[in-house]
């Protein structure tokens, strides 16, 4: 019996993955929830594994293309029944639009328009007339090639346009489908291409977790208005706890110590005290958030993940630690699930592990503030009765949505961090 | 005939025609003006109707004004159009006014020389129109042309409400033309399209015609048609004409004489931004004088004034856009 391997939906808002490897040859015996093959998706990269036991006949998406969910990839030719030969269908150059060659069970995508196609329509350079003539003679600004000053679109490029379309045609051209994956408007460059180019030069393109990356900064920094407010801490007593209890934590946890659970747990307080900043926006509404999930960014070789802590407030100290271990090693090894990088509702950075003293972090949407955590370093410090002494000190700094957080609430909610972290007396193994 | 001898020529023509018309301004008599333009008119109209005045533009204007009360129509010279500034009371609160105020229109003409290039310095070389353009109730010529300037006085003395009749002094002697023999008038308010082009429109008025064609003809060596429209009369403003004209080339350039800020091509930017935005292939540019009294000194004067090379590049521009 012949099982049909799908592109997996990685989440609700999830509508293409882009298959990266195939982990097995068509012919190769698979085991069920054995990793069939790694996929790139908006939000996370991921192994995905044999829905069947028996053997892969049938590879119908190769790598590197990139195919709407529910999308037909492979065919396994479940155990028992006699295997067909296989078939693999070769790699397209590189090149190529992304677009499956033979989806099944979803209606075929439109191919892109043969023609080059650019961004947005917001970044296309025109004019009042190129734009009226562009509706009027069902025209995609995002096909015409513009001739103007800076690459602007004239009246002639338009026409030019109109004239070169096939007679058959005369209807737009359709948009680029899900698959056929347009370049997002982060993607646009700033400047005529004229300008980059120059001297020697390496072109690489960006991996689909860095163009997910680029999008969700620019929409980001788009959408929310920024607000940085910074703060420091004393961690000295917590530096002394943790050094004290190290050992005793990794015997008993078989999982190292670290000063992020600290961080996680002063915010979640401070976040159960300050509910406007676990919130998110919708339009005129502001979502405030039952749960306190907190997502903290973790660095890749060559990009950035964010997986969330789920209920950060409910676990216990241990547990955090745990979750928050186990969440960043299975994100450097790609094994994390898509659900575990949604429904964040704040986010936590850290800069300092890389030796930052401190860094203005844009906002994780939906989030409405996000925290960076600085180095800790040993500095010298103005205590009791003007004495000064050597303090653990880190600087946090936290970016807020201004939409709907504050100053005010942003500094108390800061305030809260930082008593929380001086006068921590929670046991921690 | 030049553009001078077809003023003088319509004014002939009309004293002529209408006993009523009447000349008053000063030395316009027995000099025959500062410019010659009422030259021989005393001789053969006789005092009565070619009156030297005073030498003050409120007397002349204010006359004028009463005389026109009474059933003439009186064409009033400002020796040089910059005084008109000394009738501005005159003009703007009593002539403009009358007519809405009292039901009483002020048939009458106030003429002059007006315009810079010939290094009259800054009391002799105004361009003064927009004073008058922001005023309801009065209408504003500025010919380029000696049929245009003959065509159009005709026209003035015959309307019922006043007209400023501005005559650029450059064009004086420079234009010449052969103007037909019967009578013609040129109609108040109608722009006149001095060359058909595709490419871009550029919008001016009076000496800037001249030096806007100029630049037309190079570009046209470069492969841009340029379409030339030549408003003549700016109050009442040929909006159609402007509109239609910006409607075929998508791309407007206005070039006047006068200053660049509050100049007439801000109104018409304005204009077509309102009424044909979705025509507009690119940005409305300006060519003007700069924002300075007309410099006295020669190569000041021409680095003041435009010219058809700052025309050509301006247009050039657009073109590329």
């Amino acid at each position: 019996m012949a099982v049909n391997v799908v592109m997996p939906q990685m989440g609700e808002s999830i509508f293409e993955g882009t298959i990266i490897k195939w982990l097995k040859k068509p012919g190769d015996k698979v085991e069920r929830d054995e990793p069939l093959f790694e996929i790139s998706t908006d939000k996370v990269d991921a192994e995905i594994p044999a829905p069947a036991a028996g053997v892969l006949r049938e590879i119908k998406i190769a790598e590197g293309q990139t195919v709407p969910v529910k999308t037909v990839v492979a065919v396994i030719e479940a155990a028992g029944a006699a295997p067909g030969p296989a078939v693999v269908k070769g790699q397209p150059p590189a090149t190529q639009p992304r677009v499956p060659e033979k989806p099944v069970e979803l209606p075929q995508p439109a191919a892109p328009a043969a023609t080059e196609t650019r961004g947005s329509r917001e970044a296309i350079r025109s004019s009042p007339l190129v734009r009226r003539l562009a509706r009027e003679k069902n025209i995609d600004l995002a096909t015409v090639r513009g001739t103007g000053v800076g690459g602007r679109i004239s009246k002639d490029d338009l026409l030019a346009a109109v004239a070169a379309r096939p007679a058959a045609g005369g209807e737009p051209h359709a948009a680029p489908a899900a698959a056929g994956a347009a370049p997002h408007v982060a993607l646009e460059t700033a400047v005529p291409h004229e300008r980059i180019y120059f001297g020697r030069y390496e072109v690489q393109p960006m991996s689909v977790m860095r163009q997910r990356i680029a999008e969700h900064m620019v929409l980001s920094k788009r959408v929310s208005p920024h607000v940085y407010s910074i703060d420091e801490a004393d961690m000295t007593q917590v530096a002394q706890l943790r050094a004290a209890a190290k050992d005793e934590f990794e015997k008993q946890h078989r999982t190292k110590l670290t000063f992020m659970p600290f961080f996680v747990r002063a915010c979640a307080e401070a976040l159960r005290a300050f509910p406007m900043v676990n919130a998110s926006v919708d339009g005129s509404n502001v979502v405030l958030h039952g749960e306190i999930n907190i997502g903290i960014a973790v660095a890749l070789d060559a990009g950035l993940i964010v997986p969330v802590v789920k209920n950060a407030g409910e676990k216990s100290f241990a547990d955090l630690q745990l979750a928050i271990n186990d969440l960043a090693e299975r994100a450097r090894g790609k094994k994390l699930k898509p659900e575990e990088v949604l429904e964040s509702t704040f986010s936590i950075t850290n800069p300092g592990i890389f030796g930052g003293l401190m860094g203005l972090p844009v906002i994780n949407q939906p989030n409405a503030a996000i925290l960076a955590i600085g180095a800790i370093q040993k500095r010298p410090v103005v205590v009791e009765d003007d004495a000064i002494a050597v303090r653990s000190m880190v600087y946090l700094v936290l970016s807020y949505d201004h939409r709907i957080v504050d100053g005010a609430i942003a500094h108390q909610f800061m305030g809260g961090i930082k008593q929380r972290l001086e006068t921590w007396s929670e046991a921690v193994l | 005939m030049t553009y001078l001898e077809a003023i003088r020529s319509a004014l002939l023509e009309e004293m002529d025609r209408d006993p009523a018309v009447v000349l008053l301004g000063e030395d316009i008599g027995v000099y025959g003006g500062a410019f010659k333009v009422t030259a021989g008119l005393l001789e053969r109209f006789g005092w009565e109707r070619v009156i030297d005045a005073p030498i003050s533009e409120t007397a002349i204007v204010g006359a004028a004004a009463g005389m026109s009360y009474l059933g003439l129509r009186p064409v009033a010279e400002m020796q040089f159009i910059d005084f008109i500034a000394c009738a501005f009371n005159q003009v703007t609160n009593y002539v403009a006014k009358s007519h809405y105020l009292r039901g009483a229109p002020v048939p009458m003409v106030i003429r002059g020389p007006a315009g810079g290039g010939v290094h009259g310095g800054a009391f002799h070389s105004a361009n003064p129109e927009m004073y008058f353009v922001h005023t309801p109730g009065l209408k504003v010529v500025y010919p380029a042309t000696a049929y245009d300037a003959k065509g159009l006085l005709k026209s003035a003395i015959r309307d019922n409400n006043p007209v400023l009749f501005f005559e650029h002094k450059l064009l004086y002697r420079r234009i010449k033309e052969e103007l037909p023999a019967e009578e013609y008038l040129v109609p108040l308010g109608k722009a006149a399209i001095r060359r058909p082009g595709r490419d871009l429109t550029i919008v001016t008025y009076a000496a800037m015609v001249h030096a806007s064609l100029e630049a037309a003809a190079k570009l046209a060596g470069e492969g841009i048609e340029v379409e030339i429209v030549d408003l003549r009369t700016l109050l009442p403003l040929d909006r159609e004409t402007i509109l239609e004209s910006v409607r075929r080339t998508n791309k407007l350039l206005v070039v006047h004489e006068d200053t660049r800020t509050g100049g007439i091509a801000g109104e018409i930017a304005a204009l077509v931004s309102e009424a044909a935005f979705d025509e507009l292939d690119g940005p409305i540019r300006r060519v003007t004088s700069l924002d300075t009294p007309v410099p006295f000194s020669p190569p000041l004067e021409a680095h003041f004034l435009p010219n058809a090379e700052r025309i050509a590049a301006a247009a050039r521009d657009l073109a590329k856009y």
